[in-house]
């Protein structure tokens, strides 16, 4: 059985900088420095706000009006664009930014919704379509990468897959960013260790006996060997913020989240091609207002910091930035102070690598009597179009393991989300 | 909702005490009592001893065909690890084993695979495998959807070995409330936002109860297989009359299926054209069948039982077939070749499919007869797997055991089973069951799938392989302390041979050879201490392919 690796052949690194020194000092390996900015082999950063959260109070706001509830809104550096007041921090780095007001999926249910807005595919009881942070794993290759090439940092309810990809592409899970890597550090001293290793090789030698050919296709060896040389990988510092300047992990804010973020970024420093990092919390069926300002205390200092630092170690125009969860929020207020699920209108912001920078699109109705916002976007054109922005034609058509051609992307790219429409 | 660590906190005075009480308990106990030895009662023959015999000879034609020697005879005892990996879902305990060692009469297994298909995992264990390919594994609408409900329903199905034909008619055709009437869950599997996706369930019908990949016919006529985009269409029809109220799943005669057409490119012409299209529903391969049920549901229901339907039979023996092996007869296994005008006696999936519809749909005399058969009792060892085209060979031909990965709810039953001197089954303490429930949620979470949507299982991945090695579970099960089969062997054991003879049986279900006895004995010897030593030898153990495979 033939299997891509998540890793390629080990190669030490030899002329690594010192990583995350400061803001302003790009902690790039020599290779990577080599070549700057856009030219460098792009990645994909997915801020995963799970549970839905609404657009009302963050960055569609309708103050004022029947559907706004008590948020206030503020201005941007993005001419036009309003955010709710409690994202002081994005708003100010918003020109950074393309905000989408007007995404739209037919799936209103938290599973669901994950998939469409992930996968660009509507659920399908028969296939698991990819992630498209397995998708950009798949696609773009990183050479002298120890670490797996996709990361999910955070405790996500319905986590991302490789689907029809293959199980190598899921990516690979850190529920509390910020520690070294979970699992990847034995439980006893090197020289215990040793004879574990050493009794498990004579106890796989032994099972190999009369099935030689069947027990390399398990991949056992081979698999156990890549998690060994996974567990002395110098890279895996990527994983910790412990030598982050204090300044640094003060901007990304003291949070699980924020920790997230940096970390996220210092992968991508590594050439980890996917990150997802995910704040949960914004299923606000009750209580709404309070629930929204508490999640975006944590998501706006991260958020900016994340694009902040990105920008400042020339790594923004090659690393997309996604932020969006799996729908918004109901424009009508329940009697429990809540907002309900609400595919028909929500927000995402688009940053980096390809995607225009300083587009507004899209408008939702300030009395919520509409339920179509203007200039829709359909989920599916939303994931072709992240696709597009990290150089994967999502027109490509691949073979699922059970012989069905699939596109990996369902939609179609919108030019105007791109810096050069495809 | 307060997560299961919050519970578990909240309930840690009362497991406090229990602990004590356990203790107190297992230490004035045995770790491993003879008592309780009496083997398992003699199988009244039920005719089915023909039917291995002419599956064997079917098999036996194969091989001869193939040009290939089949393997040897097993082990008994890697034998009665296969009946558990495969019918129970776990692997058997010290305490089982030490009653099958005891038991010498040479026929011994048949009798065992009888236990072990009346034990209570087993049931549990054949219910998640059917609701895997029944009802998915995504949450579902959460108030609509209750899966655990379905898959204990199943179990209880399967445990008063209820006719499987009289389990589809339910889950098929039945209506009622998702709690009260469990199996409704496979109807409202396909409920979303507040609507029932008729294609879902078309596609389930189709794959598993059919064996047939059809649903691309959803949306153009199968390019390969004789179906057409009307007919896929008319199997989602059947599901065209139910409504899901707050009082469940019930079926309106006045509700027809109808489809969303597209709007015509002229636009003068859009106005007047019909914006949909009823769909009359029709039972799959079944044209000329009649039927005049009360409600379409139960039209297909019949259908799909009618011994006229033999795609039925064969889809349940080839799924059943997967169950026991590893992996099916035909793969993948909702794909199978159209049935032949007439049952062929020399094809295994025919021959087994007729024995089953002649039976009422017996699935545990299935699973018996699959148990049974000479292929089940083969060795995985064999010249031909010593290079890849002869054990490509050698696997298409059964000729010997294959060598499959457990997946990830095995791998964790088989785990906590490893590292326990008792059984762990139901009757297990309440400490010991709510250990276990937690253990199984962490363990599933981080380790995540290892199969696809169509059951296809893969090897394991680095990440899979790091939650294995250095994870908490894996950390937690093999320390040495009074609860644990490396901690209570490590001070109970006679000497250093006992142990390693006893680690071996608890993990790997079998004896130690000399040579595995030399290259382990030092992980005992080495060690700072005795519990110390048996922690290193149950990881490695635990970690080798011998145990995460099944073989």
């Amino acid at each position: 059985m033939h299997r891509k690796s998540l890793f390629l052949p080990r190669r030490r690194w030899c002329h690594v900088a010192p990583l995350g020194l400061s803001f302003a000092v790009p902690a790039l390996p020599a290779r990577a420095a080599a070549r700057r900015g856009g030219e460098r082999p792009r990645a994909l950063v997915s801020i995963w706000l799970a549970g839905g959260p609404s657009q009302l109070e963050s960055f569609d706001p309708h103050p004022g009006t029947p559907i706004g509830g008590p948020t206030a809104a503020i201005a941007t550096r993005l001419p036009g664009a309003l955010v709710a007041a409690d994202y002081p921090r994005v708003a100010d780095v918003l020109d950074r930014f393309t905000v989408v007001r007007s995404l739209v999926s037919r799936e209103g249910d938290h599973e669901r919704g994950s998939h469409a807005v992930r996968t660009g595919y509507r659920p399908d009881p028969n296939l698991v379509h990819p992630a498209l942070g397995a998708i950009v794993a798949r696609a773009v290759p990183s050479p002298g990468l120890e670490l797996p090439a996709f990361v999910a940092l955070g405790n996500d309810p319905f986590p991302s897959r490789g689907g029809y990809l293959g199980a190598t592409l899921d990516p690979y899970r850190v529920t509390v960013p910020g520690r070294a890597g979970e699992n990847m550090v034995p439980h006893v001293a090197a020289d215990r260790q040793a004879r574990r290793l050493g009794a498990l090789d004579a106890l796989s030698r032994s099972f190999a006996a009369g099935r030689e050919a069947t027990v390399e296709r398990t991949l056992d060896d081979h698999t156990r060997r890549e998690a060994l040389t996974l567990m002395e990988s110098e890279q895996l510092a990527a994983f910790s913020v412990a030598d982050e300047p204090e300044a640094v992990r003060t901007a990304y804010g003291d949070s699980v989240f924020g920790r997230g973020c940096l970390v996220a970024r210092r992968l991508v420093e590594a050439g980890v091609r996917s990150v997802d990092v995910t704040l949960a919390g914004f299923d606000t069926h009750a209580d709404n207002f309070s629930g929204q300002n508490a999640r975006a205390r944590v998501l706006d200092p991260a958020l900016a910091a994340l694009v902040t630092d990105l920008e400042g170690r020339d790594l923004l125009d090659s690393t997309a930035v996604v932020v969006v969860g799996e729908f918004g929020r109901t424009p009508a207020i329940n009697p429990l102070d809540g907002r309900d699920h609400w595919p028909h209108g929500f927000s995402c912001l688009l940053a980096g690598a390809g995607f225009a920078r300083g587009q507004l699109v899209g408008a939702t109705d300030p009395r919520g009597e509409s339920r179509t916002p203007s200039d829709p976007i359909d989920v599916a054109d939303f994931a072709a179009t992240v696709l597009a922005a990290v150089g994967v034609d999502s027109a490509e058509e691949v073979t699922t393991p059970i012989g069905r051609p699939m596109k990996l992307g369902a939609g179609r790219p919108v030019g105007r989300l791109l810096r050069e429409p495809s | 909702m307060p997560s299961h660590r919050q519970i578990l906190r909240a309930l840690l005075p009362a497991v406090a005490l229990t602990t004590v009480a356990v203790v107190l308990a297992s230490g004035a106990r045995d770790p491993l009592p003879a008592s309780a030895l009496a083997p398992p009662p003699a199988v009244a023959p039920d005719g089915s001893e023909a039917t291995v015999s002419r599956l064997d000879a079917a098999l036996a034609e194969r091989w001869r065909a193939a040009g290939i020697e089949p393997a040897g005879r097993a082990d008994d005892l890697e034998v009665l690890r296969r009946a558990w990996l495969g019918l129970a879902g776990t692997i058997p305990s010290v305490e089982e084993i030490r009653r099958f060692e005891a038991d010498g009469d040479p026929g011994r297994l048949g009798r065992w695979i009888a236990l072990v298909l009346a034990d209570r995992r087993s049931a549990d264990h054949l219910a998640r495998r059917l609701a895997h390919a029944l009802v998915g594994d995504a949450a579902g609408q959460v108030i609509v959807f209750r899966r655990d409900r379905f898959t204990d329903w199943l179990a209880a199905r399967l445990l008063a070995n209820d006719p499987f034909d009289r389990t589809v008619t339910a889950m098929v055709a039945h209506g009622g409330l998702w709690t009260e009437a469990p199996e409704v869950n496979f109807v409202t599997q396909a409920m979303a936002d507040g609507t029932l996706d008729a294609n879902v369930l078309a596609g389930r019908v189709a794959r598993v109860l059919l064996g047939q990949r059809i649903d691309c016919a959803q949306c153009h006529d199968h390019p390969f297989a004789p179906i057409t985009q009307r007919q896929y269409e008319g199997l989602a029809a059947c599901f065209g009359q139910v409504r899901v109220t707050g009082l469940g799943v019930e079926d309106d005669p006045a509700r027809v299926l109808s489809i969303d057409l597209p709007a015509p490119a002229d636009g003068g012409a859009a106005a007047m054209a019909p914006k949909s299209r009823k769909v009359p529903p029709r039972v799959p391969y079944g044209d000329d069948w009649q039927a005049e049920r009360r409600t379409h549901r139960e039209n297909l229901a019949a259908w799909l039982v009618d011994p006229r339907n033999r795609r039925f039979h064969r889809a349940v023996v080839n799924r059943a077939w997967a169950i026991v092996y590893g992996r099916g007869l035909h793969e993948p296994l909702d794909d199978l070749p159209d049935p032949p005008a007439d049952p062929d006696p020399r094809d295994p999936l025919d021959l087994l499919a007729e024995d089953f519809r002649e039976h009422g749909c017996d699935l545990r005399r299935l699973l018996s007869i699959l148990a049974r058969a000479r292929p089940f009792h083969l060795s995985s060892r064999h010249p031909l797997r010593a290079e890849p085209d002869g054990a490509t060979r050698l696997d298409a031909a059964w000729g010997a055991f294959p060598v499959t990965p457990l997946g990830p709810d095995v791998m964790i039953a088989a785990l906590v089973q490893a590292t326990s001197l008792r059984t762990i089954d139901r009757d297990s303490h309440l400490l010991t069951r709510t250990i276990r429930f937690f253990r199984e949620v962490d363990f599933l979470r981080d380790y995540g799938p290892t199969e696809d949507a169509n059951g296809d299982r893969q090897p394991a991945t680095i990440p899979q392989t790091l939650v294995r090695m250095n994870g908490r579970l894996a950390r937690e099960l093999v320390e040495a302390n009074p609860f644990t089969a490396p901690g209570r062997i490590a001070g109970l054991a006679a000497d250093d041979e006992q142990r390693l003879d006893l680690a071996f049986l608890t993990v790997l279900t079998r004896h130690p050879s000399p040579e595995e006895r030399s290259a382990t004995r030092s992980l005992i010897t080495a060690a700072p201490d005795r519990g110390g030593g048996m922690q290193d030898l149950f990881w490695a153990l635990t970690n080798s392919v011998e145990f995460g495979w099944n073989h």
